[in-house]
């Protein structure tokens, strides 16, 4: 055992049989189980665990939790690298790998304490002031490699992260002596319960003493149903009392050999009816100089290091006090053998509540506090003078650790965030809950409240109450003695750290005070006190207590700054959960993709389904293949898998009626059996959807809309039904998932389909073009539809899902008879294209209106008051200079315009006319064509304009389109 | 994230909804001058406090309901039919 081991009964979280190995900086030590890296450190001896933020100086472990702000290391290799972790809350396992953050070479020579030497140059917001000459880039990439502390990995975390949600009559958050006794009244009332902690155990800070008190409750709270768990830490409190917290999966399954997979978190999502916050207090640090080297601990800390994890932290301790708290920390190190040299107190001795006897003979002494400590890399000594200012006797002390005792700050955070007020106790220096904050009562330390005895009544009352639903009692708040606003003396030289974790001293207080700012969240930001990973827990008190005094302001008008979740860093998997990897944004697939993987489909995202781009032949590059499926298609005939198309069947006596007011066009002159060309506008009067209308029956009508618009059409058509167009009987349903759709197109189309056996009634001299028919083939009911946008003569054959596959083989049985190809995406947009015919969203955006892209003139025949109609009556709509679909081709024949060129006669910087829209090799022209949007596009054909992009230019026409069979023969068929 | 009580499906977590805005607008007639036009496109009120919006129970029932809530601490005063008044 090393000298620094403190024998059983310390060590109450330790298993002294279960030895742990484990790295630190590249050597290896050994430490028990239930260690915490941190006592485990003070175990072996080990002072100097990092470099600060700013100023890279030396620091220790600081404290004994959550709170730590100076002992952070960067965990772990490879994918499983956690950087910032605490080095107070890790617990060792065995392999466990840790080296220090922000230092090189290493922690004990560190160049980059280079910077304290400028440390006058670098006050708080020095970036706000220097490094302007030449200019700010210059230094901002150097200034931001500097900046940060640990080190993420850039390699994907293999282990598992899941999420659960979880409903409850009581949640309690914390599983401390008041949480316990809480969570045990409200089972006991017939709730149902579930307790938290973050710690492994229960019992916070009296069960690591083995509290019998304490050890009663935990064996109690066992046989009552209460959900426990531990390594549970709740970091926010959301809309309706959601409870989110993140629990660590054992330890154990976190060795570095096991394979990836492994569950390392979990994240619970609590909804409670009502929440008891038990979450305990912090501890204040004492302001001195140079109260940041490594040594200098809170007393708090010190005291559980030796109970819980049986480590003395030091051989020879002053104490800096503030509290009461400080004489009973003296009197159990005492007892571990801790030599005591002096309690340095900063309160007169009348306000010290403790029986001086108790502490034998320790020395005391009262107004007084520490004006300077020796020592870099650890603490030698210290000297101690009186609080009132620079004149008495300097007393100096021999010892390696200064423990700070500077009063408490209970942890009002979750009350806080759920819109809970507070109130100053001025007697104790302390921010406690005023009132309750909507369904969250605190309960214990959190609360203020500090006698045991009162504590533990109230709380179970609280319990009793809230199993009940009768109101809560208060909180009689106090029991934490006297202690000082503030404790800083003013000194030149020194610095005095107020924020550990970011380096920010009370000259950068007085600093920002005296630039005139007021107001605690500019403080926070200006100086970023509070805003490092520690959030501030152990500076926040401190740092506005100091303000305060700066600007002449008691604390209560200082205020705090707004508590936000995280309560501390939680994990990003844990948000993640399982929704990575092929689930982060699951892809729809076709129903025959297997049908398409055996033909060599490049498969490829097209909002959101997962298509066949092309279907290259060995060697045969994507851009090749498109151009052979198009050049094929129209000499032949090609199938393409149309399923992703958006279909919606639309019921009702006022079917015809409602698409009225829904559509561009008049659905409801259409005959039975009758399709038209649609588009769809938003009130605004802009293109958000087309598609083809149909109609199969008096009162059934058949919608297509775009493959990625079909969600929001129908959303869209219910909200008019719900909440407008009240009156009309009409029933919407997607059936896109139903049908799946298989197209034929080419000359050769129907002979193909004639071939397979459909029906002869869907020849082209008998059902036209845009027509559509339910038909069959061989007991397979279909909808047939004549439409066409490859501008050829094609079928839409849709078949149910689930008989779409065998329908493909059938029919490509037969496909060498015909030459016929499968077509993908990109071949279809090369022949939608040639034929000019738009695609929503590419060649249209949130500015496009219907008299852009051609259809003006059919809205003056229509009737009905339709979705945009007015819209389209503005002046803006009216404006002939506006941006009008055309056809490009580039005057060189064989140059593809870009797609986004901007169109201008000047070169850039000038005012854009237009932008290339889509651009394509033509295969049926063997050359390049184009879309674009021009202003007054309309009007300018014949002219030729420039394309600009990327620094070049290109000459293009505006020609007219159709680029290929302009009077549409072939789709006649 | 908030728990909605949808009147058909019961209480439910907010993501299953989407929220329309404020509710209780009417669609101004074909003959709205433009600036009437415009503040039915453009223009909402942005209270702190008591508001009333429309929902739909979209990852649900697909049903459009009206709720009145506190934009501030998030209280839901009622909710009640899409074609009802407030009460």
């Amino acid at each position: 055992m090393s000298p620094r081991r403190l024998p059983p009964p310390a060590g109450t979280r330790l298993d002294r049989t279960r030895s742990v190995s484990f790295a630190f900086n590249g050597r290896k030590y050994s430490g028990f189980r239930g260690d915490t890296l941190a006592s485990a450190l003070f175990a072996n001896g080990v002072k100097l665990v990092g470099r600060s933020f700013k100023l890279h100086r030396p620091r220790g472990i600081y404290s004994c939790g959550i709170e730590e702000p100076s002992g952070l290391v960067d965990i772990g290799a490879g994918g499983r690298r956690t950087p910032n972790v605490r080095a107070s809350v890790v617990e060792i396992y065995e392999g466990l790998v840790a080296e220090s953050v922000n230092c090189w070479p290493s922690v004990g020579f560190d160049l980059g304490a280079l910077n304290s030497w400028f440390s006058a140059a670098l006050p708080a917001g020095f970036y706000y002031k220097t490094f302007k000459w030449p200019g700010w880039r210059l230094f901002e990439p150097t200034i931001r490699r500097m900046a940060g502390l640990g080190r993420a990995s850039r390699e994907r975390d293999p282990d598992r992260y899941e999420e659960i949600a979880e409903s409850v009559d009581v949640l309690v958050v914390g599983g401390g002596i008041a949480g316990l006794a809480a969570a045990i009244s409200a089972a006991e009332g017939g709730a149902r319960v579930m307790l938290l902690t973050s710690a492994p155990v229960l019992g916070g800070a009296l069960g690591c003493r083995s509290d019998p008190q304490v050890l009663t409750l935990i064996a109690k709270s066992q046989n009552l149903g209460i959900r426990i768990l531990t390594r549970t830490m709740a970091f926010g409190v959301y809309d309706h009392n959601l409870v989110c917290a993140r629990q660590l999966v054992d330890g154990d399954a976190r060795t570095p050999s096991q394979a990836g997979g492994a569950l390392r978190e979990r994240l619970w999502k609590i909804r409670a009816r009502s929440v008891i916050a038990a979450t305990g207090a912090f501890e204040r640090p004492m302001v001195f100089p140079d109260n940041d080297r490594p040594g200098v601990m809170l007393a708090g800390a010190a005291e559980k290091y030796a109970h819980a994890y049986g480590v003395a932290c030091g051989s020879r301790v002053v104490i800096a006090a503030n509290s009461d708290r400080a004489y009973s920390i003296g009197s159990t190190l005492r007892e571990f053998g801790v030599e005591v040299a002096a309690i340095v107190d900063c309160r007169a001795g009348s306000q010290v509540r403790v029986d001086r006897q108790a502490c034998g003979e320790i020395v005391i002494a009262n107004n007084a506090v520490i004006a300077s400590v020796s020592g870099t890399h650890a603490v030698q000594g210290c000297s101690v003078a009186s609080a009132g200012g620079s004149n008495g006797k300097i007393r100096h002390y021999d010892c390696d650790l200064i423990l700070s005792a500077g009063g408490y700050a209970p942890a009002v955070h979750l009350h806080s965030q759920a819109g809970g007020k507070l109130r100053w106790h001025d007697e104790a220096a302390m921010f406690v809950p005023d009132g309750l904050a909507s369904a969250i009562v605190s309960v214990g330390a959190c609360a203020g409240v500090f006698s045991r005895e009162h504590a533990l009544n109230h709380a179970f009352s609280v319990g009793a109450a809230l199993a009940r639903g009768t109101p809560v009692p208060e909180a009689p708040v106090g029991g934490a003695g006297r202690s000082l606003v503030n404790t800083h003396v003013p000194r030149k030289g020194a610095k005095q750290f107020i924020d550990l974790q970011n380096d920010v001293t009370a000259d950068d207080v007085a600093l920002a005070a005296r630039e005139n700012y007021r107001s605690i969240e500019h403080l926070k930001r200006y100086t970023t006190t509070g805003m490092g990973t520690d959030q501030g827990k152990t500076s926040n008190i401190n740092a506005l207590v100091l303000m305060g005094e700066q600007i002449g302001r008691a604390p209560p008008a200082v205020g705090t700054t707004k508590f936000r979740p995280p309560f501390a860093p939680v994990t990003m998997g844990v948000f993640a959960g399982r929704r990575i990897g092929a689930l982060y944004r699951p892809l729809k697939r076709l129903p025959a993709q297997s049908w398409h993987e055996a033909r060599g489909a490049v498969f490829e995202e097209y909002g959101g389904w997962w298509r066949p781009a092309a279907y290259p032949m060995p060697g045969e590059s994507l851009e090749a293949a498109a151009l052979r499926e198009a050049t094929g298609t129209r000499k032949n005939a090609g199938i393409f898998d149309a399923t992703p198309l958006g279909k919606l069947e639309i019921f009702g006596p006022d079917a015809g009626h409602f698409l009225d007011l829904m559509y561009v066009g008049t659905p409801s002159t259409l005959a039975i059996g009758q399709a038209r060309y649609g588009l769809l506008l938003n009130e605004n009067g802009i293109v958000v959807d087309d598609g083809i209308v149909a109609r199969l029956g008096e009162q059934h009508f058949w919608v297509n809309t775009t493959s990625g618009g079909v969600e929001r059409t129908a959303a869209a058509f219910e909200e008019w039904l719900q909440c407008e167009f009240v009156g009309l009987k009409v029933a919407v349903t997607p059936v896109t998932s139903r049908w799946a759709n298989i197209t034929i197109a080419g000359p050769h189309a129907w002979d193909w389909l004639a071939e397979a056996g459909f029906d002869p009634a869907l020849a082209p001299h008998r059902m036209k073009h845009m027509n559509v028919m339910a038909s069959q083939y061989e007991g397979v009911p279909l909808r047939v539809l004549r439409a066409s946008f490859s501008g050829e003569l094609a079928y839409e054959v849709n078949a149910p899902v689930n008989r779409v596959r065998s329908l493909f083989d059938r029919l490509w049985a037969l496909a060498s008879r015909f030459n016929a190809v499968p077509y993908g995406i990109e071949a279809l947009q090369t022949l939608r294209i040639e034929k000019g015919y738009i695609h929503i969203g590419t060649d249209t955006d949130g500015t496009t209106l219907p008299g852009d892209i051609g259809f003006g003139r059919s809205i003056d025949h229509k009737g009905a008051n339709f979705v945009g109609r007015r819209s389209l009556s503005r002046p803006a709509a009216q404006d002939p200079n506006r941006l009008q679909l055309v056809a490009l081709a580039p005057a060189d024949g064989r140059t593809l315009l870009p797609v986004g060129g901007q169109i201008a006669q000047a070169r850039p910087p000038t005012p854009t006319e237009g932008h290339v829209t889509s651009s394509v090799m033509s295969a049926a022209l063997g050359r390049p064509i184009a879309l674009a949007m021009l202003a007054r596009g309309s009007k300018r054909t014949g002219e030729r304009v420039r394309v600009h992009h990327l620094g070049k230019s290109v000459e293009a026409d505006v020609v007219t389109a159709p680029f290929f069979d302009p009077q549409g023969l072939r789709l006649r068929g | 994230m908030m728990h909605l009580a949808c009147p058909w499906c019961g209480v439910r977590d907010e993501p299953e909804f989407v929220c329309g805005g404020t509710t209780h607008i009417a669609r101004p007639a074909p003959d709205a001058s433009d600036h009437e036009w415009g503040e039915y496109l453009f223009f909402r009120d942005n209270p702190k406090g008591l508001h009333h919006e429309r929902w739909r129970h979209a990852y649900g029932c697909g049903q459009w309901f009206n709720v009145a809530r506190d934009t501030v601490t998030h209280e839901v005063f009622s909710v009640y039919g899409i074609g009802e008044s407030a009460p």
